[in-house]
């Protein structure tokens, strides 16, 4: 299993904390792990992007350029690195922010609408746990459970109260995820 | 009989190699007498400059740093952090501690360093061949002011115990010469209270000492004596500036 | 032990805890902050020392003073500051002074950028300052090799009293990856330093810590003794690690941030039937010529990627003294190779063409 993971957003987004729980799922899975966060020149708003490698043999390039999972926050992202993704590979849209459509025929290609479904579950800051939920159902990268564990080790003891909103989260998008892959089976 | 001039023992027996009439040596002598008295040669370190005094690591008979110029209160701070039951010291030029060396310094003082430096101003780059120092007076010829010292063009003398006294770090500044006998003993006084302040922990001492560099300013031992007296004393006022509670 | 996610700025200041460093004199620049908040967080739980400089030739010169008084001590910048303290450095090599200075490389020349690069090889491993003097130079591609690497920067500099710089870029500076740690800092190993100028206490002669020697003979010889000791660290502490070179037909030379895309890339060439392999000098210097050339009567040829315009690659023609074609890909201003984009060079490469340094 090599699953090289790159996730673009803008600052703020939370695509660097998104990745790091990622990465801290996997370490605790005991696979191996790698983390490159990319920052554009800005501090806040500016581009927030970051590399994930989860795999079972030693991560040879930590520098995710071809990934096999894109995970795209805004619409100068899809632009940019849909053309990165092996063929076959995965992206995963929050709809709720990105307008764009991808061209290539090549890729398999998930909408969520991670804000309105995290509104629905009460916490709009748990849109990107959505996304990752999703993620981990259609790659089985992690368990799910795993990443709920790391969710205590990632968060600052004063946030452990959104544990469960979060958790409800990661559930809520492999649900959909599961939903959309039947479909597609179908 | 009794010996009543001696070498001080934290001075080593060898020649200094300082022009006839320099008063580095006097200074140097000075400074040692002063580790003598306080029994502090077993935990002392220097740290000597770049300037006439670069060799100071060979002079004082105790632990000792050479470091690059203007550095040396860098340096004295890693010492002094690392060792703080030691007492550390500094021998500077002006060029060294007043120029090139001005951010350490200001810093040093500014962090209240508990170390002791002796600050040697000659007015003059004097290892160099005579350049014009940060210490220049107005119209004083050096070899880089050939018309004289303008303030146009190089602007005015640096007074670093002026400079030195509003900030918060600095606990002992003095400025002192030693150009005739009644001011070395003066001189020696102010020495060993920043020492003491070093010893006491009160925070940064300095003692600024005029110093005669016959050689760079053309003029024979006791003519630069004079002048020193005449031209220097009266820019630069001696007295202390700063006592441990108390400025002055 | 336990094993937690790292950045790698935070393992160096780990790896310098657990190595018994207790000073750290800086001067703040990016892209290496993290690593002195870490150290500004953690010194002071084991007893030691932070201190933010006035300027980076403040924060060598204190490195001089604190290693001149027998301590374990570090600094860390970036390309400007690292410029800075090149003076100083000469004074530390000339007065053989050990001490671990991090540069974490960004883009220049100038104010540059702030992004990864490995621009400052040359300045890192021709000495950098002035006068004839070598630091020893070391170039770690992981998080746990770091801290790894930390204690072993810090032995070296106490065994042969010398610099030692750890070059790394901010893509180090900023990856996590998983390291083993041990829970509890080890208490730090005293290391006798009979030639510090601590006090004598005792002694019975000074110390003095010094780089003049105004009498000619008298510097030649302390040339020269240096030259001697720079001899041994050449034979002694060459450090590499090699990667499928049996049968390899194309050397790939890579260091840090670099190294790692190279491994990717040997993997997929590999894949491809292309006999690809690669070398990866741990330590810059020593560099590993002997090495290199023996690879060099074995393969077709070599490509060295590096992320600045070529000058790990002057090395390597050093090593391969012309046997056989030394290529060169290279990005720069803070690019990082793709290894899609390495790969292409094998493959160009491969099949005869490409371009030669
Ligand atoms: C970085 C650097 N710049 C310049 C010099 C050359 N230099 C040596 S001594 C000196 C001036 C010394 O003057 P001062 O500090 O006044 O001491 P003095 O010789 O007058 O006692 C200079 C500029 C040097 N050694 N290092
Ligand atoms: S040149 Fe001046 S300062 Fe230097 S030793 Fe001679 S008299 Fe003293």
């Amino acid at each position: 299993m090599l699953e090289e993971i790159y996730i673009a957003g803008f600052g703020g987004q939370g695509a660097l904390s998104t990745g790091q729980l990622l990465a801290y799922a996997g370490l605790m899975e005991g696979k191996y792990v790698s983390y490159v966060p990319f920052y554009g020149v800005e501090k806040r708003g500016g581009v927030a992007n970051c590399g994930v490698v989860v795999s079972d043999r030693p991560v040879s390039s930590p520098i995710v350029t071809e990934p096999t999972v894109l995970v795209v926050m805004n619409n100068p992202s899809l632009e940019k690195f849909e053309h990165a993704v092996i063929p076959g590979g995965l992206i995963l849209i929050n709809s709720s922010l990105v307008e764009g459509k991808v061209g290539r025929m090549d890729l398999k290609v998930m909408d969520i609408p991670a804000n309105e479904q995290a509104e629905a579950l009460g916490n709009s800051q748990v849109a990107n746990n959505v996304i990752l939920g999703a993620l981990v159902e259609l790659t089985g990268v992690v368990a799910i459970e795993t990443v709920a564990e790391a969710l205590k080790k990632v968060l600052p003891e004063h946030h452990h109260k959104l544990i469960p909103v979060n958790r409800l989260a990661l559930e809520r998008g492999a649900a959909l995820a599961g939903e959309w892959r039947q479909a597609r089976e179908s | 009989m009794r010996k009543v001039f001696s070498r001080p023992e934290s001075l080593r027996d060898v020649p200094f190699h300082y022009c006839p009439g320099c008063t580095h040596g006097v200074i140097h002598r000075l400074v040692a007498e002063v580790i003598d008295e306080l029994g502090v040669r077993d935990i002392a370190v220097g740290v000597g400059p770049v300037g006439c005094s670069v060799f100071t690591y060979e002079y004082f008979d105790c632990d000792m740093f050479q470091g690059s110029h203007g550095r040396a209160p860098a340096v004295a701070t890693g010492i002094k952090r690392v060792l703080p039951d030691r007492v550390v010291f500094t021998y500077q030029g002006d060029g060294d501690l007043a120029a090139i060396g001005t951010g350490e310094i200001v810093h040093a003082a500014a962090r209240g360093e508990k170390f002791t430096v002796i600050f040697v101003n000659n007015a003059i780059y004097a290892m160099t061949g005579g350049q014009m120092a940060p210490t220049t007076l107005l119209g004083q010829v050096t070899k880089t002011t050939p018309y004289g010292r303008d303030k146009e063009i190089n602007g005015f003398p640096v007074k670093i115990c002026e400079m030195l006294a509003p900030l918060d770090g600095s606990a002992y500044l003095a400025r002192v010469a030693v150009h005739n006998p009644k001011n070395i003993i003066n001189a020696k006084k102010a020495i060993k209270k920043a020492f003491q302040v070093q010893l006491d922990g009160l925070g940064f001492a300095l003692v600024e000492v005029l110093s005669a560099c016959p050689t760079n300013w053309g003029l024979d031992p006791a003519s630069a004596m004079r002048w020193l007296a005449e031209n220097m004393i009266p820019y630069y006022p001696l007295g202390e500036y700063k006592t441990p509670g108390r400025t002055l | 032990m336990s094993r937690v996610l790292m950045k790698g700025n935070e393992a160096i200041g780990e790896g310098a805890v657990q190595a018994g460093c207790r000073y750290f004199f800086g001067y703040p620049i990016t892209p290496q902050s993290e690593l002195t908040h870490y150290l500004a967080k953690r010194l002071p739980e084991v007893g030691g020392l932070y201190m933010q400089a006035e300027s980076e030739v403040a924060s060598i010169n204190m490195v001089y003073g604190a290693a001149g008084a027998g301590a374990r001590v570090m600094t860390s910048s970036s390309g400007p500051g690292i410029s800075l303290m090149q003076e100083g450095i000469s004074y530390l090599a000339g007065a053989e002074l050990p001490c671990v200075i991090v540069n974490m490389m960004r883009g220049g020349p100038g104010l540059g950028n702030i992004a990864p690069s490995q621009s400052d090889y040359f300045q890192a491993t021709r000495g950098g300052g002035h006068g004839d003097y070598r630091t020893i130079t070391l170039a770690p591609n992981s998080v746990q090799e770091i801290i790894d690497m930390m204690k072993k920067a810090f032995d070296l500099a106490d065994k042969y009293r010398n610099p030692v710089i750890l070059m790394a870029d901010g893509v180090m500076g900023q990856m996590m990856e998983p390291v083993d740690l041990d829970d509890e800092a080890p208490a730090p190993e005293v290391v006798s330093k009979t030639w510090a100028a601590d006090g004598m206490k005792g002694r019975g002669h000074k110390n003095i810590i010094n780089s003049l020697y105004v009498v000619p003979e008298e510097l030649e010889r302390h040339n020269r003794e240096l030259g001697r000791k720079y001899a041994e660290i050449e034979a002694r502490e060459v450090m590499l690690e090699e990667y499928r070179l049996d049968g390899a037909e194309v050397a790939l030379v890579a260091f840090g941030t670099t190294s790692r895309v190279c491994r990717a890339v040997v993997e997929r060439a590999r894949s491809r039937g292309i006999p690809a392999g690669l070398i990866r000098p741990i330590a810059l210097w020593p560099f590993p010529y002997d090495f290199i050339a023996a690879v060099a009567a074995g393969v077709k040829c070599f490509l060295v990627v590096e992320m600045n315009m070529g000058q790990m690659v002057e090395d390597v023609q050093m090593a391969v003294k012309g046997l056989v074609p030394v290529h060169f890909y290279g990005r720069c201003g803070g690019m990082v190779p793709a290894a899609g984009d390495v790969l292409k060079e094998v493959e160009t490469i491969w099949r005869g063409g490409g371009e030669q340094k």
